[in-house]
């Protein structure tokens, strides 16, 4: 057992802590606080994996920008949790059923047909340099240069459809 | 050397806990959330696999994938938003109007 | 070929407006006339107008033609039908007979337009049908810009669309007043007259076609020139049935024996119709055709021979009845017939200037008499309707005296005919305009000198004279018995006593209706100098004499004149004895009964001619036509084939084989099927639809576990 798979293991229980956490939280702001540290943990293992500029935009636009924004959302409307339903009695048990074969089933699919060597390799110290992130920016701006531009576009209107969305009162009484 | 089967049933296992996260719960933050970790699960995939081939397309695609989150994140929060405004309430299990 | 390129002074360009200047006036007041509202007034100025442009252009075209040395001219106005060998276009042609033709319909036709304008404005408040009046000119316009076409087309089938298109005016005006009979009763009897008049032209038209046809296969073509080029060369048997064919044409427009018997009928029609189309301009269609085709029929003396025999024939028959009749209206359009005969016999004596120059002043005093005819009605219906006036206005006033208003109110509930003769009398000193007309109009019928019938009638007695005695005598004892009715006409119309009250109160007619009038008695008195049998005053034999190849130019016979003078003469003077000396008192039979007995009966009722042609045509058409209805095609075909047959095999098929089987058993069964087995599925699915979007996730994680699970276990 190398020191990479006990990292592995430890981030692992870690990152699926954090989400069940998330997931079973009565209250919305510890859920939004375990899913901030999962999307850190998630980071480590991009820099695990040699990906240090995704792992670098994970942390500022995912456990940054959007989770302050939920956490924002969460505090502004006040809800942090929800009184119990009787409604759906089956639907716990029935998820619960569910994900457990899911879960069974992909790791079963994902075991049955791995290959050998197929594995990760460390990064090593030229996966951080700036070659790295030079030769990644070539190819964002070269080949997919398009696929670039409009995602540009899509926060541009995703922007202009959250104002309208939440401004459409004012813009109804003028 | 990790297999990278490894973090493959890592991404499994984070997805299945999202899906089920949309599943139990009423509260549309949380199901939100969960939608969000689901994403990551796949972003893990993809970064593994990336690694794996020693091609960067793998992780352009996660930047995209970033990238569009964060834009379904604000118009699916100002929705939030929005619907709580009109029904003072954001139990998902109200919004049932499209009842057969 | 074309003389239109060679010769180019004048005015031929307008020859187009011969049609479009009616065809204007008519569009004018069918589009316009409902939207702006236009008065009666209007209406009549402006189908007037149309009509007086027409005469404008025709006396501009005949100046034309007279200043181009006779000329004759084509004016090509459009391509009409080019297939094969066929090559017919809309071609005007103008030469002396066609321009002396247009003058005469756009002349006469306008005067009666503007007499119309009068009388239709009192005969629509008669018939209390105010908002028929427009109609009444845009046929009249209409009936223009056919006989235009027909008169100026320069082929056979261009002179029978005009043909066709006078016929179609003559029956729309025949049935103006369709809903009704000629007393304004409730009834079928106008339209029927005017069905009368079209089947029989169709019967006449019918000849005219094979003519066509049988020009077009012997002599290749429909144009005048070319026809009469290429029937030079061609077999005479051919030329003969050309002719006669085109007699039957001639006497079914022309009202010829055995054809006439529409004539009579068309009295129904507004009296100004009566004028125009049924004494002035249409019926002389005919007329023109023959001479038209003059170079045809003097290659087959024998067809000439057998047109003035039926001529002649005519105006003797139609001369007889015309005595025995009562009805003011029927006594002209025999006299009509009668003179259209003393036309046809002149050109089929190959008299062609004779008989155009009859057919002139024929229209000159014909529509004179017919209008004036529509003065005295009017007038009589107007004394009627001044009655009857009176009588409710004196009612409620004189409540006491009821004996002699009973009496009046018998006079008046009975069905007044205001064109009956023996009604009339005495008018007159009621309507003395009318009076001096309808004697000047009777004077030129009759032929006595100087009026222009004398001149006319004198030169066809004179060229039948000389080539056929048969045919001269039997024009001449015509002419007597014209002279005899006319006489017996006015002694009954406006002398003696008013045999009845509406007579006494008749009243004179308006300007408007005097004046034309006038003009056309002017016209009748000095019409025959067109044509004086004197050297240097045949004008109307040399201006014919530029189109037509041959004319004779008689001088004065003394003794053919001279007889009929005589004749005209004595037969007035019987009739002044018979019915001037002692005027005829009410409910008094008529004094030529007693001595002619049957005679008279068969002259009353026109020889049973009528009735003939039901016994022998009619009555047999119809029980045949009974038969195939009822028997054939009702018993046989429709009870037996139809519904024995063919619907009982058909019901066997479908009830037993597609009904029962197919149907119900088979697409019935599975389509019930169908519908219950949706309703029981969605009614057990629209439970999913809960609402819970919650459920659906759970759906969509199902099915990606299935999903899996099938990819695992696949």
């Amino acid at each position: 057992m190398t020191s990479e798979l006990i990292v592995f293991l430890v981030l692992s229980l870690v990152a699926i802590a954090a989400a069940l956490g998330m997931v079973f939280s009565r209250n919305a702001v510890y859920s939004a606080l375990f899913l901030v540290l999962n999307f850190t943990t998630v980071a480590v293992f991009y820099l695990l994996l040699g990906a240090p500029f995704i792992a670098m935009s994970q942390i500022t636009v995912y456990a940054g920008a959007i989770m302050v924004l939920f956490l924002f959302v969460i505090m502004l409307l006040g809800v942090d949790s929800l009184a119990p339903s009787k409604s759906l009695p089956w639907q716990k048990p029935l998820a619960f059923s569910l994900a457990f074969i899911l879960v069974v089933e992909s790791v079963y699919l994902l075991i049955s047909r791995a290959q050998p060597n197929m594995v990760v390799t460390a990064p090593d110290i030229a996966v951080n340099s700036m070659d790295n992130l030079r030769e990644m920016a070539m190819t964002m701006f070269n080949q997919f240069l398009l696929p670039f531009e409009v995602t540009s576009v899509l926060l541009l209107v995703a922007m202009v459809g959250a104002i309208v969305l939440t401004n459409r009162e004012k813009v109804g009484r003028k | 050397m990790v297999p990278v089967d490894y973090y493959i049933i890592l991404s499994a296992i984070l997805f299945t806990i999202g899906a089920m996260g949309v599943l139990i719960r009423r509260n549309p933050l949380i199901i939100f959330m969960s939608i969000e970790l689901m994403l990551n699960a796949g972003n893990l995939a993809f970064v593994a696999f990336s690694n794996m081939y020693k091609s960067f397309n793998g992780q352009i695609f996660v930047f995209f994938v970033i990238a569009v989150a964060a834009a379904e994140v604000a118009v699916g929060l100002a929705l939030i938003v929005e619907i709580f405004k009109t029904k003072k309430n954001i139990n998902i299990d109200e919004m049932n109007s499209l009842k057969g | 070929m074309h003389l239109s390129e060679t010769v180019t002074s004048g005015f031929f360009f307008l020859a187009p407006w011969l049609v479009f200047a009616p065809l204007t006036g008519l569009l004018i007041n069918l589009i316009f006339g409902k939207w702006f509202k236009f008065s009666e007034k209007m209406v009549g100025t402006v189908a007037s107008l149309a009509s007086g442009a027409a005469f404008v252009v025709s006396v501009l075209l005949a100046y034309s033609v007279s200043i181009n040395h006779g000329e004759m001219v084509r004016w090509r106005l459009a391509e009409w039908i080019h297939v094969g060998t066929l090559q017919l276009d809309w071609t005007f042609r103008m030469d002396s007979l066609s321009t002396t033709m247009m003058l005469v319909v756009s002349g006469v036709g306008t005067l009666i337009h503007i007499y119309a304008i009068g009388y239709m404005h009192e005969d629509v408040r008669f018939k209390k049908e105010e908002g028929r009046f427009p109609r009444f000119f845009i046929f009249l316009n209409l009936f223009i810009a056919a006989m235009m076409i027909l008169v100026s087309g320069d082929s056979y089938m261009m002179l029978f669309v005009g043909w066709e298109g006078v016929g179609l005016c003559s029956f729309l005006l025949i049935g103006f007043w369709y809903e009704m009979d000629t007393l304004a009763r409730p009834s079928w009897a106008n339209s029927n007259a005017a069905k009368k008049a079209f089947i029989t032209n169709r019967v006449g038209d019918f000849g005219f076609l094979i003519a066509g046809f049988l020009m077009f296969w012997y002599l290749g073509s429909f144009q005048f020139d070319q026809v009469f080029e290429a029937a030079k060369s061609a077999p005479p048997e051919i030329i003969v049935a050309i002719t006669l064919f085109m007699l039957v044409g001639v006497a079914g427009k022309s009202a010829q024996i055995p054809l006439y018997i529409w004539l009579p009928d068309a009295m129904a029609g507004p009296t100004p119709v009566s004028a125009l189309i049924h004494a002035a301009t249409m019926v002389t269609a005919g007329v023109y055709l023959v001479t038209r085709s003059a170079e045809i029929y003097t290659l087959v003396p024998q067809a000439q021979y057998i047109v003035a025999m039926v001529g002649a024939g005519t105006a003797l028959f139609a001369a007889t009845i015309a005595v025995g009749q009562y009805d003011i209206k029927k006594v002209l359009a025999y006299s009509t017939i009668s003179q259209l005969g003393f036309m046809v016999a002149a050109v089929g004596m190959g008299a062609y200037v004779a008989g155009m120059f009859h057919l002139i002043t024929h229209a000159f005093f014909k529509a004179l008499l017919f209008l004036s005819a529509g003065s005295v009605i009017l007038g009589m219906e107007r004394g009627h309707h001044h009655l009857a006036h009176a009588h409710h206005e004196s009612k409620p006033a004189k409540g006491k005296k009821s004996s002699k208003e009973t009496h009046d109110d018998s006079h008046h509930d009975e069905i007044f005919d205001p064109g009956d003769m023996r009604n009339m009398g005495g008018l007159r000193k009621t309507m003395p305009v009318t009076f001096w007309l309808y004697i000047i109009g009777t004077l030129a019928l009759a032929g006595i000198f100087p009026f222009a019938g004398f001149w006319s009638k004198d030169e066809i007695l004179l060229d039948a004279s000389l080539h056929f005695t048969s045919i001269y005598w039997q024009l001449t004892l015509a002419a007597f018995l014209t002279a005899f009715y006319m006489g017996r006409q006015i002694w009954m119309v406006f002398f003696g006593e008013p045999r009845h009250a509406a007579a006494a109160h008749a009243e004179e007619s308006p300007k408007v209706m005097t004046v034309p009038l006038m003009v056309l008695a002017a016209l009748s008195i000095l019409g025959g100098a067109l044509n004086l049998p004197f050297e240097g005053f045949h004008n109307l034999g040399h201006w014919l004499g530029y189109t037509l190849a041959e004319v004779e130019s008689l001088p004065l016979d003394l003794k053919v004149a001279g007889i009929s003078t005589v004749l005209a003469l004595a037969a007035i003077l019987t009739s002044w004895l018979l019915y001037g000396r002692n005027p005829l008192k009410a409910g008094q039979i008529d004094p030529l009964k007693r001595p002619l007995g049957f005679i008279f009966t068969g002259m009353e009722n026109k020889w049973f001619v009528d009735e003939g042609y039901f016994a022998i045509i009619i009555n047999p058409f119809k029980k045949l036509s009974q038969f195939l209805a009822d028997v054939i095609d009702w018993q046989f075909w429709h009870d037996f084939v139809h519904d024995t047959v063919i619907l009982g095999t058909y019901n066997w098929l479908s009830e037993i084989a597609l009904d029962h089987y197919a149907d119900q058993k088979g697409i019935d069964a599975f389509a019930n099927w169908l519908g219950t087995a949706t309703q029981s599925v969605s009614a057990t699915l629209r439970k999913i639809q809960n609402g819970f979007v919650r459920s659906y996730a759970l759906s969509v994680m199902l099915g990606v576990v299935l999903i899996l699970g099938y990819l695992i276990f696949k």
